[in-house]
């Protein structure tokens, strides 16, 4: 891992920014969150300010935060359904197009992440945006900042439905022509919706519902006991040596 | 008088130059490009979709689909974003294998391309020669994982295996026999590295012969030469990234700027493009292999006097040996909740970085504790190179447009993801 100290970084950002910005840090890494209606202003000055040059965009991509730190099997406790583990839960692997949960509601559900990289200070910064609406996400688009994020804010849109207001061409660009849903959303079906194949009776290439079965063989498990932390201490412990 | 209109063609997804599955919506005035419209996502298989349902060592394997001519670059950047995460770190021998391995791939990577371009704007013995080389690099890859392409050999807290003590070899057959087989098995006589010791020493004369073929070739700098221009501004506000960034004269590259695995205690040059046309960033990419040969030969030289163990021996990440696991409770235990449920992951982001041949491949993963992730982006360099096709080939004419595909090094396993 890289060690470039990243705590400059942050002062600077405070001094600039002040509230707008809600700056953590972890492993070494910069993120700040903010509203979207200071987006356009922060990107700008993040990329022309003496201070930051982040004059490379690296990223843009979306996050869909349903479901988040939920599991499908019991750790803490025992109990006699172990067994439906493997063919039973809610996560996305789970359920037909039919079958898909509708009305979700969980606020702050989407975000769009931005990574910026500054090749003058060798630094980069992690931005996240939360939307406001989950029904209607909207956050403002950076393409006229970097025009490098032109594609990346396409596919953020294609895969999540996230709308970059202001982007000069927001079309769908990695599913296919005429494609119906966002395939990233966590209440989108893994198995997809649609299968294509060769009809020779109609002698053309048709659309068809999935006929594959959702199948999910290991279930989603959280352990918060302190094997992580004994696993690391341990490895550090043998490995000083070497 | 006949009137002349604009017109529109479709240029792949079945034509030979679009490198696979790209679909380019040229606008047309006569020979010369008014607009481009790449058309990608047919090679889309939902990579990062998939990443979700499966625990983490699942989806190594899918890595190396991504762009499947740099293939343990990609598991490279993965497996640092995992081991970021849960702040475990491999051990030293591990870090000189995948430097070795990633500059291994980055030679695999820029003959491919430098075959494959040159064939496109019409130079076919390239493609020959370096198909030969690539064939040899692909038996280390098979040598050490088992297979020639996608490998999965990179894993959190290490690598798979430790090198081979011996090169397998051709048998006789009727096809190979005689002096044939003899020079076939010349370099694999004694342990991989000793094979790769005769490659690297034989490698730098093998692109001399491709710079002789094309370098001062009047045809090839024709069609490179001034096409294609890039200026540093713009390739900083297009997102770009490893030789096409060095080709335009900016002196950026992780593994000198931002160091992972051993790359600080590599001696190697960045070479850099002076114009930002299609002709320097070959320049680039040719002298990128040799340095890539240097590297190769001091992580030789580290490994052959260092040995040590590859892997952490910490068993909630990585599996027990055969035989401590038939007496071992403890690690049979370990080893069947390593296979059926995996390891939780400590909650938290990580933003994960290789220069990856192509440029900086990047992986941002986000995880709730779970044995799986919650979230996993793929930041391929292809896909934000192509996006500025548009700007970059207007007003070139048609031929240019093959040779900008060239340039970009364009992988669609990893553009469409």
């Amino acid at each position: 891992m890289s060690a470039i100290p990243q705590t400059s970084l942050v002062e600077r950002l405070a001094a600039r920014f002040g509230d707008m910005l809600s700056v953590t840090v972890a492993r070494n890494e910069v993120t700040a969150e903010l509203a979207a209606a200071d987006l356009t202003a922060v990107a700008t000055a993040l990329r022309d300010e003496a201070d930051f040059r982040f004059s490379v965009i690296i990223d843009v991509c979306g996050v869909d935060y349903l479901g988040y730190g939920q599991t499908e099997w019991e750790t803490d406790t025992s109990q006699g359904d172990s067994f439906s583990r493997g063919v039973e839960g809610q996560a996305m692997g789970r359920f037909t197009w039919a079958e898909r949960p509708r009305n979700v509601e969980q606020p702050r559900r989407f975000a769009a992440v931005i990574h910026l990289l500054s090749l003058e200070k060798n630094q980069r910064i992690r931005l996240r945006v939360f939307c406001e609406d989950d029904a209607f996400p909207v956050v403002p688009s950076i393409t006229p900042i970097w025009p490098g994020a032109d594609w990346f804010e396409r596919e953020t849109f294609d895969m999540y439905g996230i709308i970059f207001e202001g982007h000069p061409d927001l079309r769908r660009i990695l599913t296919d022509y005429g494609f119906v849903g966002h395939p990233f959303r966590k209440d989108f079906p893994l198995i997809g919706n649609v299968e294509v194949r060769y009809d020779p009776e109609q002698k053309r290439v048709i659309y068809e519902p999935v006929s594959i079965e959702p199948r999910v063989l290991v279930p989603r498990t959280i352990r918060n006991d302190a094997d992580l932390d004994q696993a690391r201490a341990e490895a550090a412990d043998r490995w000083r040596e070497n | 008088m006949q009137e002349i209109r604009n017109y529109t063609m479709n240029f792949g997804p079945q034509h030979p130059a679009a490198h696979g599955v790209l679909r380019l919506v040229l606008e047309m005035d006569g020979e010369t490009v008014v607009r481009a419209d790449p058309h990608v996502g047919l090679l889309h298989r939902g990579t990062e979709k998939l990443a979700e349902s499966k625990p983490f060592n699942q989806s190594i394997g899918y890595m190396d689909r991504l762009d499947y001519v740099s293939m343990m670059c990609n598991e490279h950047a993965y497996v640092r974003a995992i081991e970021g995460l849960m702040g475990i770190e491999a051990p030293i021998r591990a870090q000189y294998i995948r430097t070795m391995f990633d500059e291994i791939t980055r030679i695999l990577n820029h003959l491919m391309w430098v075959g494959s371009n040159a064939l496109d704007l019409g130079a076919m013995a390239v493609f020959l020669y370096a198909f030969r080389e690539r064939e040899e690099l692909m038996d280390v890859y098979e040598a050490v994982s088992g297979a020639r392409m996608h490998a999965t050999y990179y894993r959190p807290g290490g690598v798979y295996r430790d090198l081979p003590d011996q090169m397998s070899k051709y048998r006789e057959s009727p096809w190979h026999k005689g002096t044939d087989l003899k020079r076939l098995n010349a370099w694999r006589e004694g342990s991989m590295l000793d094979y790769l010791t005769e490659f690297t020493n034989d490698f730098p004369a093998r692109v001399d012969e491709y710079e002789s073929l094309l370098t001062n070739n009047r045809i090839w700098k024709q069609r490179t030469v001034g096409i294609g221009v890039i200026p540093p501004e713009k390739a900083k506000a297009w997102g770009m990234t490893g030789a096409m960034l060095r080709g335009s004269g900016i002196e950026w590259d992780l593994r000198k700027k931002q160091p992972y695995a051993a790359y600080a205690a590599m001696d190697f040059d960045i070479p850099l493009g002076v114009n930002g046309d299609c002709y320097d960033r070959y320049l680039v990419r040719m002298e990128e292999m040799r340095q890539s040969n240097n590297i190769v030969k001091q992580c030789i030289a580290w490994l052959k006097a260092n040995p040590g163990p590859v892997m952490v021996q910490n068993y909630k990440v990585a599996p027990p040996s055969r035989e401590e696991m038939k007496s071992d409770m403890e690690a049979l235990i370990h080893h069947f909740k390593l296979f059926t449920e995996g390891y939780g992951v400590p909650a938290g982001e990580i933003y994960a970085a290789v220069e990856a041949p192509k440029g900086e491949f990047g992986c941002y993963l986000v995880s709730d504790g779970a044995n799986k992730p919650f979230r996993v982006h793929l930041r391929a360099p292809g896909f934000a190179h192509l996006s500025s096709m548009d700007a970059v080939v207007r007003g070139h004419m048609l031929a240019d447009v093959v040779a900008m595909i060239g340039t970009y090094d364009l992988v669609f396993g990893e553009v469409d993801r």
